[in-house]
């Protein structure tokens, strides 16, 4: 007999086949591995301010033909720095840190409620209308509205940006775990357990859980992509991560005012939160593929 | 304390269909003592399944039992709470259903499912429970056991995966055994063997089973005493012999002059004409009257009860009681 592979080994290499997800597994894989050593590697303070370097380029900048602004660079600020000298470089690995942090608390939060709800859901018939119409009620407000909503009763923080974000996150996590709930509990093997005197708790929260799992694994990481815009669209609009602390979002709306002067203000967190994002969706869309390909349109 | 496992008394089970009930199950009674194979038979949609559930207490959401009793050794079913009857289920009946394929988690190890009972109802170790399903799944015929606790479903064939079953119900020792078309699914070499398991593992363990099938080859080597259902009713009861070898009811005969015999010349099917009813479908006195060539006035009006004519033969039919009168 031979020993089955992991179903975990066998996704993974599945996965590496396909050049595109592999590529984006590889530069997400790289990000979390740099944001995870910056304290470390980061080459400046983020938040230390010098009047003396304002609006220095970065390294293409010692590419110009042009003699003065080869001579603006200044050496170890590799990214350029802002319109108050700090460094760029630094201020995108801590900005990096914190809005991937936020988008996995934020994920995770929103999935270990919304899992919750859709499985009650799902499984019993009566707390099916009072969840799903409490989850219609939430989402029939635009995302970033309900996280202003809530943030406007809060206060703005990272904390309850993060809260936000997550409460938004719940119902589309309660739907789709809820409909492959209904789905599961017509299996016959869920009757057979039945009959074997299984309780309700153990069939949802073991039998039915495990057999949500790829469909909450993939669902889970798409939520990554839209969870780490959306703390990048709170900070921009100042109501995420405050003031002086970096993120990618509060970064572009720093260079916003420069766009013209120093467009690579905008440009490099912009461009950071592009790669995470479609890296994100990419790799969801391909573990959708492999691991439920019932979703498969 | 009597022998009897399951007592089934006047039971009557409804579906609700678009806001209206209806009734599935009308008024069935029968008895399964130890040691003994029940067969119910009958066409699709005559209340087969829905009494194994009622049984079970595993209707779906819109049915229900309105009335009658269930008592398995002794003990009322009905009004159970729901924890009560989990700890029912499974100890004192199991029941293994048509689909092999479908039945087990597709997920687990054969190992995990066969202990996960064992450790619940009857509170074994991980050691105890491991032990005591590789000893079931030998006894089941299942070669190589140790190996097959660390499979998975898919890597097994269907026959293999019935016996599983069958070994997972049986290794919690229940009183009652409920086979849902156990064989339906399998080619008939495997059926012939998951038949010889059923009643070794019935005269090994005492166990009552009520077994559900609408082929009649198979309740010819199971049965011990039939039950012939009709649109929810119960038209003909006895035992095997009797009812193979003197049907007295109209659907009955019909059901065994449907069976194709490669033995005579005559290779023509004998269909029973007209078609089975909905249980949408109101009917006056005998459900069967429709279908029946010896309806009269009696049988549109009035609803035949069943009555003894041999020891342990009921019919319920007017034709048959005016001539027995």
């Amino acid at each position: 007999m031979t020993k089955r592979p992991s179903f975990l080994a066998k996704a993974t290499e599945k996965l590496l086949k396909n050049k595109l997800a592999a590529l984006c597994f590889v530069l997400l894989v790289l990000e979390v591995l740099l944001l995870l050593i910056t304290p470390w590697i980061a080459p400046h303070d983020p938040e230390a301010t010098n009047a003396a370097i304002k609006f220095a380029p970065g390294f293409w900048a010692k590419f110009s033909s042009d003699p003065a602004v080869r001579a603006s660079y200044v050496p170890g600020y590799l990214l350029g720095t802002d319109n108050l000298g700090r460094d760029t470089l630094s201020r995108l690995l801590w900005g990096g840190r914190v809005s991937l942090a936020v988008g996995v608390v934020s994920t995770a939060m929103g999935l270990f409620l919304g899992v919750i709800l859709g499985m009650l859901a799902g499984y019993y018939p009566k707390l099916d209308n009072p969840i799903m119409r409490f989850m219609d009620l939430l989402f029939t407000f635009p995302g970033v509205l309900l996280a202003m909503l809530i943030i406007g009763m809060l206060g703005s923080s990272t904390f309850n940006a993060t809260l936000a974000i997550s409460i938004w996150s719940v119902p589309s996590f309660a739907r789709m775990v809820r409909g492959k709930v209904l789905q599961i509990k017509q299996e016959d093997y869920i009757l057979a357990i039945r009959s074997l005197g299984a309780t309700d708790f153990r069939i949802i929260f073991f039998h039915v859980l495990k057999n949500a799992l790829p469909l909450i694994i993939v669902i889970a990481t798409m939520r990554m992509a839209s969870s780490i815009i959306s703390i990048s669209t709170l900070s921009y609009l100042g109501m995420g991560v405050p003031a002086p602390a970096p993120e990618w979002g509060s970064m572009i709306a720093t260079g916003k005012g420069f766009m013209w002067e120093a467009p690579e203000l905008i440009i490099i967190p912009g461009v950071a939160v592009m790669i995470t994002v479609i890296c994100f969706n990419i790799l969801g869309d391909k573990l959708r593929d492999i691991l439920d390909p019932s979703l498969r349109d | 304390m009597s022998d009897t496992v399951l007592e089934v008394k006047n039971l009557v089970t409804t579906f609700r269909i678009n806001k209206k009930e209806y009734p599935v199950i009308r008024d069935i009674s029968f008895e399964i003592h130890e040691n003994e194979t029940l067969c119910m038979v009958g066409e699709s949609g005559c209340g087969k399944s829905v009494t194994t559930l009622s049984v079970m207490g595993l209707l779906p959401e819109n049915g229900a039992v309105r009335s009658g009793s269930i008592k398995l050794c002794g003990e009322e079913l009905l009004g159970m709470s729901p924890r009560q009857l989990g700890q029912v289920r499974g100890k004192k009946m199991g029941m293994i259903f048509q689909e092999p394929m479908t039945s087990l988690n597709p997920l687990l190890t054969i190992g995990y499912q066969l202990t996960e009972g064992l450790r619940q109802h009857l509170g074994m170790s991980k050691a105890e429970a491991h032990a005591t399903a590789v000893s079931y799944l030998e006894k089941v015929g299942i070669a190589n056991a140790e190996e097959r606790m660390k499979q998975y479903p898919f890597q097994l064939s269907g026959g293999l995966r019935q016996r599983i079953m069958i070994a997972m119900m049986m290794s919690l020792q229940p009183r009652l055994l409920i086979a849902d078309e156990p064989t339906t699914a399998l080619d008939v070499t495997i059926q012939k063997q998951v038949l010889l398991l059923l009643n070794r593992l019935k005269q090994d363990m005492k166990t009552g089973i009520l077994f559900i099938t609408h082929d009649l080859g198979v309740v010819a080597q199971i049965a011990d005493r039939v039950i012939v259902l009709y649109s929810g009713s119960k038209v003909e009861e006895g035992a095997t012999r009797q009812i193979f070898e003197n049907p007295l009811h109209p659907y009955t005969n019909g059901l065994i002059a449907a069976v194709p015999n490669v033995d005579s010349d005559e290779f023509e099917i004998r269909p029973i004409p007209g078609t089975f009813p909905s249980i949408t479908e109101e009917i006056g006195g005998c459900r069967f009257h429709p279908r029946c060539p010896y309806a009269t006035e009696r049988c549109r009006q009035e609803v035949p009860q069943a009555l003894e004519y041999e020891p342990g033969h009921f019919v319920a039919c007017h034709k048959v009681e005016e001539e027995n009168k």
